[in-house]
């Protein structure tokens, strides 16, 4: 069993919790992952390392809650436990050695944007970021981006905050302005990372993706993670999740991330009739 | 008095017909007087040739002695003296090849029927007895085991017997690995499995879940600070194989591991699971293995109308064991030999719509001394399916073999070893199971896990 030490509600959808998990802690490096359980009958989800401390034996995750297995990790107390966490999985992000660099997050992928952001500040990079939401209210991780960025940019859909518009719209004024990156980063929904993936092809910078498809075991046993990049067949899950963008290919993605849609949606409405329920 | 009949006693088992609508055990076990009367068949002959068919050399002779004298207590004693997992190898093991290939009630008539009794004498023992095993007096050594499966189960239970602290290093939530992931629950149920392993703990065994070693903790780690004398590599062949044909990514083709693990591991057959499975109408299992038939039976029990073993060889060269394929057919099973897959078929949304196939015919055996299929010219066809199963094989996972220096391994990926006690290029790591001969059987792991808990102590010993 692990303990959960602290849970933040970062906005509606999005959940912040630090796990006690001193092994995991140890090893831990940004851009790997944990699988989680939360309970006996519960699944296997994967979800990448936000953050770790290494003196407290702690990782943080951040979720949005989208499915049965989130609403019920989302309903579980600081001080309470979850079944199973395991890790780290996967290879860490390259961030030694870049002068400057963009890192490009949507929404929910901030959270994992975030700690290669700080990895890349820490190795001695000009790290610019930019960040789209969908509106104010969803804004996370600011200051947290601020403490490591040079540069900063909100974008959200509504113009709510920040400025109104996607995330290449803001990429594509920094490439214009005469930033020159030797490196753009991607973490965020499929659809947004093909788009800065075919904005940076124009200009021919080479562009690194988090993947993060349906997974089972992390390991490479089940396959259930393989995507296309260059042509071959990868496992997310040892292979990545970190792929070049340029490669990956994204329509094939898109429709394998679609394979339980219909499950993941009776699931969710499942739990949350059960969770009204008991708090009626 | 001998019982003289060729045929052995008859086990039961469900209907097939209702079986392959539920995951309950399909076959039944013997009731103690079929068990005695099928004991009666042994002739206890003096050469005693099915001891040397067995891998881990059960005294096969004796225990059925013990049976044909109700003694069923005293043949479990002989039983787990050789075998660490008697219920579980009653069950799984290819005895028609091993011991039951040997018996000289065989050579006219059908062998004794030595799996189902060895099954029957652990299952006993299982109902019966209250007796927890004993933890042996502490020799002070720890040995880290990594990898539950069969053969680290083995190797940690012979080690424990001989008073090392054992811990057992497994990367997913629940130990067993193979036994619980893999094979499904009308073969091997898995409160079998559970019990196995709370006897290796009440043995002394440690067991640790959730610990991915090469990635939590190195070899090196285990060895240089974690206190460990030695390290015992199990970690078996889990990585699938593809075809690499067109369509092996749309929605709808799993890897046998994938359908597997979702099945029996997560329990996507029970409704309180949270974990998907997608179920289909018409599915096809690509492969003649073991592997291959369990997923095909479970595709079946999942709800799917028309199921189909599509292999490209014969049901001759099938390497499935006989009582597997038997089995599928009873239950509806479609066998589509003679055929291989050339393209699985988007049905325009991204999911599975049909598997393209061309004929095959024999021609002249190849290396493995099988005949080499040959495709027939002119003989393309569609099977409409929304669903397959690619088990094709798998190899050993490289997450370690990266991790370890100096660690040799061939070019398929298995560790090396120097002989059959699992000694590697590394001093003190040892190694054994499918990690080591690539994907086999369970009473080879077994056999391995037992051969190196020998070498593990000479080592150790003499270090």
């Amino acid at each position: 069993m692990y303990k959960i030490v602290k849970k933040q509600i970062l906005n509606e959808y999005v959940t912040l919790m630090e796990i006690d998990a001193p092994f995991v802690a140890k090893k831990a490096k940004a851009g790997q992952f944990i699988i989680l359980r939360v309970d006996e009958n519960g699944e296997r989800i994967p979800l990448t390392i936000a953050d770790y401390n290494r003196e407290k034996g702690t990782i943080t995750i951040i979720f949005q809650i989208v499915g049965a297995t989130t609403a019920k990790l989302n309903e579980k107390k600081e001080g309470e436990y979850i079944c199973d966490f395991a890790g780290p999985l996967g290879t860490p992000s390259e961030t030694e050695g870049f002068k400057k660099v963009a890192v490009i997050a949507g929404g929910v992928g901030s959270a994992i944007a975030y700690p290669t952001a700080k990895q890349l500040h820490m190795d001695g990079a000009i790290v610019h970021a930019v960040a789209g939401f969908r509106n104010k209210n969803l804004v996370i991780l600011e200051e947290e981006f601020k403490s490591c960025c040079d540069k900063f940019i909100v974008m959200t859909d509504d113009g709510s905050y920040g400025e109104k518009g996607l995330v290449t719209d803001a990429l594509k004024k920094l490439i214009e302005s005469g930033e020159k990156y030797d490196r753009v980063i991607a973490i965020g929904p499929l659809v947004m990372m093909k788009f800065v993936c075919k904005l940076t092809k124009e200009y021919d910078i080479k562009t690194i993706v988090s993947m993060n498809p349906v997974m089972i075991d992390g390991t490479g046993m089940c396959g259930g993670c393989r995507l296309t990049v260059g042509g071959k067949t990868k496992f997310a899950c040892v292979d990545g999740p970190d792929f070049d963008g340029h490669q990956v290919d994204f329509d094939e993605a898109i429709a394998r991330s679609g394979i339980y849609k219909d499950f993941e949606r009776q699931s969710h409405e499942h739990i949350c009739n059960l969770l009204k329920e008991q708090k009626n | 008095m001998a019982n003289l009949s060729l045929k052995k006693n008859e086990m039961p088992v469900q209907k097939a017909d209702v079986r392959n609508k539920n995951f309950n055990e399909v076959a039944l076990g013997y009731t103690e007087e079929q068990a005695v009367a099928e004991a009666e068949r042994c002739l206890s002959c003096k050469n005693k040739p099915c001891i040397t068919g067995c891998p881990v050399a059960i005294n096969i002779p004796a225990f059925i002695e013990k049976v044909r004298e109700r003694n069923f207590e005293g043949a479990y004693e002989i039983l787990i003296k050789s075998s660490s997992l008697p219920a579980v190898c009653g069950r799984v093991c290819p005895q028609e090849n091993q011991c039951e290939a040997k018996c000289v009630r065989g050579i006219k008539g059908e062998p004794v029927a030595i799996g189902r009794l060895e099954r029957f004498v652990a299952d006993y023992h299982m109902a019966h007895s209250k007796n927890q095993p004993e933890k042996s007096k502490s020799n002070g050594h720890k040995v880290a085991v990594i990898g539950s499966g069969p053969s680290g189960l083995t190797c940690a239970g012979e080690l424990a017997k001989m008073g090392y602290d054992v811990t057992i290093f497994e990367a997913l939530h629940l130990a067993g690995g193979v036994l619980v992931y893999g094979i499904p629950e009308f073969r091997l149920p898995k409160e079998i499995v559970r019990k196995e392993i709370e006897n290796l703990k009440s043995l002394g065994v440690n067991v640790l879940t959730n610990m991915v070693i090469g990635k939590v903790l190195s070899i090196d780690e285990l060895l240089n600070e974690e206190g460990f004398d030695a390290v015992y590599i199990g970690t078996g062949a889990g990585l699938p194989r593809f075809m690499e044909i067109p369509g092996e990514n749309l929605n709808g083709v799993y890897s046998a591991n994938e359908f597997l693990t979702r099945t029996n591991l997560m329990k996507a057959y029970i409704e309180n699971s949270d974990t998907p499975i997608k179920k289909s109408k018409n599915v096809a299992v690509v492969g003649g293995g073991n592997v291959a038939m369990d997923a095909a039976r479970c595709a079946k029990r999942l709800g799917a109308e028309n199921v189909y073993i599509i292999y490209r060889r014969s049901l001759e060269e099938m390497p499935a064991r006989k009582e597997e394929v038997e089995h599928a057919g009873e239950e509806g099973i479609i066998f589509k030999i003679l055929t291989n897959p050339t393209e699985i078929l988007n049905d325009g949304t991204g999911f599975v719509g049909g598997i393209k196939c061309t004929e095959m015919e024999l021609g002249e055996p190849d290396i493995s001394g099988r005949r080499r299929p040959i495709e027939k010219k002119n003989s393309e066809f569609t099977l409409e399916v929304d669903c397959v199963i690619m088990s094709i094989g798998t190899s050993p996972n490289p997450l370690i073999r990266n991790t370890t220096k100096g660690l040799d391994t061939n070019e398929k990926g298995c560790i090396i070893t120097s002989d059959r006690r699992g000694i590697t290029s590394r001093e003190g790591v040892f190694a054994g199971g499918d990690a080591v001969t690539g994907a086999a059987t369970v009473i080879l792991a077994m056999g391995a896990g037992k051969d190196a808990a020998l070498a593990i102590d000479d080592y150790i010993k003499n270090k």
